[in-house]
């Protein structure tokens, strides 16, 4: 039921007065996203869905995903696909009138629905995965390595249809066979970890 | 000349080497003097950001933090791809905006005994810095082949003048430096409103379908323009149109071919420099016949060459309009 109501274009159902105090997951969202001001300015105009150029693939549009984080709504809100069709385009952030950085309230959320194991998009955070576990080893992102693996796992029906592009690419040297490795990768990694070592103590707070 | 820091990006490495020898091909000329960065790393683009904000931002911040103590006469950063240029300049824009983040993320950088203070080095994009700091009028006046005849679509994206935090484009959605830029070298601007429209980023890795509408419209308001070809400023961009354009064209079961090239390559085209050098002939999308028009052969034969301006009468069927947003139950 609940599911229903918040879809895009059907009757938005607002928590009744008071219900809407369960700020928990707003703040999380807030900590969790580097961007000022954050989620608690939204007045809910809906001009950022209005603008989204990947609007029709959401099951929420930003707006109404926004409502359901300030209603404390923290299943449907990490379960939404509207944080991973987020293009980061920011045609929302220059049109937003109270100047929020949309795209980094859909990092932190998806962040969160990461770490939680419930992202709803396997494709997408398989993706990031795979790209960022590139970065760890070599310091640089490669893109041979990137795109075999994500293809065959996600993608095997794609892949007769872009031999030629794929010949091409590589023909031409735009897609090199041996990743390269920076320097100081180590230290790279010690930065990394630091930081994620920051960010649990900031989530677990 | 003039000193820049340079970040090239890891695209300019790999899929992007067209736009990596273009730019250096024709900064010379200009007087720009480009030190790379020692020891940069990725970016991240927007995947780190999507596991681990915290993470992803001390990723950028460690090229902020080797700029600053790389700093020799310039503190300004060019960076030609657009990922790479917002996520450095928006890391340094909340680098200056908040101290909480800024000592947060030094912490993290202090674990390899680095440190970054906001503002220490001013992020550009090479775009800006050809138009505002070198100026079209002198660029104009490199131009030894002008352009002349070539109809060219201005494609922008997204990435250069969003989301801009630091109020230096003065139009987000429809800005006319590249216009300017490409009229400076000759070439005929088609009016191409899709100029700042976004072109699908990774969605052609996790949600092919998105892709392909985002890179259909894109492609089919350059072709309703005539355009003979595209220029871009971005290595995603340049990488979703050319060697996407076959799938999504399959996909539409359309016959799209509109070339897109990077607009360093059209600059030295009108600078009198040599096709090859500019990493001309590595398209999977060829624009053998759209440089045909203004005398320009590209060097590697082409087995899908047919004539740009043929793709009007070519084309078969079109199954619908532009992508119009669909109610979800559809997709259900």
């Amino acid at each position: 039921m609940a599911a229903e109501s918040t879809r895009v274009g059907a009757p938005f159902a607002l928590p009744e007065a008071g219900a809407g105090t369960d700020r928990r997951f707003l703040n999380e969202v807030l900590r969790a996203s580097a961007t000022s001001p954050g989620l608690e300015a939204c007045i809910q105009c809906g001009t950022c869905g209005g603008s989204c150029p990947s609007g029709s693939a959401m099951e929420h549009t930003p707006r109404a995903l926004f409502a359901l984080v300030r209603a404390g709504m923290r299943d449907e809100a990490l379960k939404s696909n509207t944080p991973w069709m987020c293009l980061s385009c920011y045609f929302c952030t220059v049109r937003c009138p109270m100047g929020i950085r949309i795209p980094d309230v859909m990092y932190g959320i998806k962040s969160i629905a990461v770490r939680e194991g419930v992202a709803p998009e396997r494709t997408g955070a398989d993706f990031s995965n795979v790209f960022v576990g590139n970065i760890h080893r070599f310091g640089r992102s490669y893109e041979m390595g990137l795109v075999a693996r994500h293809y065959l796992r996600h993608y095997p029906l794609r892949l007769p249809g872009l031999t030629g592009m794929g010949l091409s690419m590589v023909s031409h040297s735009r897609m090199g066979f041996m990743p390269h490795r920076i320097k100081r990768v180590q230290g790279l990694r010690a930065v990394l970890d630091k930081a994620g070592e920051l960010e649990r103590e900031a989530a677990a707070e | 000349m003039t000193d820049y820091l340079y970040y090239p990006g890891c695209s300019l490495e790999g899929s992007a080497r067209a736009y990596s020898a273009s730019l250096k091909a024709i900064v010379a000329p200009l007087g720009i003097d480009l030190h790379e960065i020692d020891d940069w790393n990725c970016c991240g683009a927007t995947e780190y950001l999507t596991l681990s904000p915290l993470r992803g931002h001390s990723l950028i911040a460690r090229n902020l933090a080797l700029a600053e103590a790389q700093r020799n006469g310039s503190s300004t950063l060019v960076a030609p791809c657009s990922a790479c240029y917002v996520n450095l300049s928006k890391t340094d824009h909340y680098f200056r905006e908040s101290a909480d983040f800024s000592d947060l993320v030094n912490k993290a950088l202090a674990a390899d005994h680095l440190h970054y203070d906001g503002g220490s080095v001013r992020v550009r994009h090479l775009l800006e810095v050809l138009v505002d700091d070198i100026g079209v009028d002198e660029i104009a006046s490199h131009v030894k082949k002008p352009l002349k005849g070539l109809r060219v679509a201005p494609y922008l994206g997204c990435l250069v003048s969003r989301p801009d935090l630091d109020r230096r484009w003065d139009d987000h959605e429809q800005p006319h430096a590249l216009d300017r830029l490409l009229a400076a070298l000759g070439a005929e601007v088609v009016d191409y409103p899709m100029r700042t429209a976004c072109c699908g980023g990774h969605m052609t890795q996790i949600n092919p379908e998105t892709a392909w509408q985002l890179i259909r419209r894109i492609v089919d308001g350059a072709d309703q323009a005539h355009a003979d070809v595209m220029a871009t400023v971005c290595p995603m961009c340049q990488m979703n149109v050319d060697a996407y354009q076959g799938e999504m064209d399959r996909h539409y079961k359309a016959r799209y071919r509109v070339p897109i090239l990077f607009f360093t390559q059209l600059m030295g085209l009108a600078f009198g420099m040599k096709p090859k050098a500019l990493g001309i002939g590595t398209e999977v999308v060829s624009p053998a016949a759209a440089l045909a028009r203004i005398g320009v052969e590209v060097p590697v034969p082409e087995e899908t060459a047919e004539p740009a301006g043929a793709a009007h009468e070519k084309r078969q069927k079109r199954p619908q309009g532009l992508p119009m947003p669909q109610p979800l139950e559809d997709k259900r």
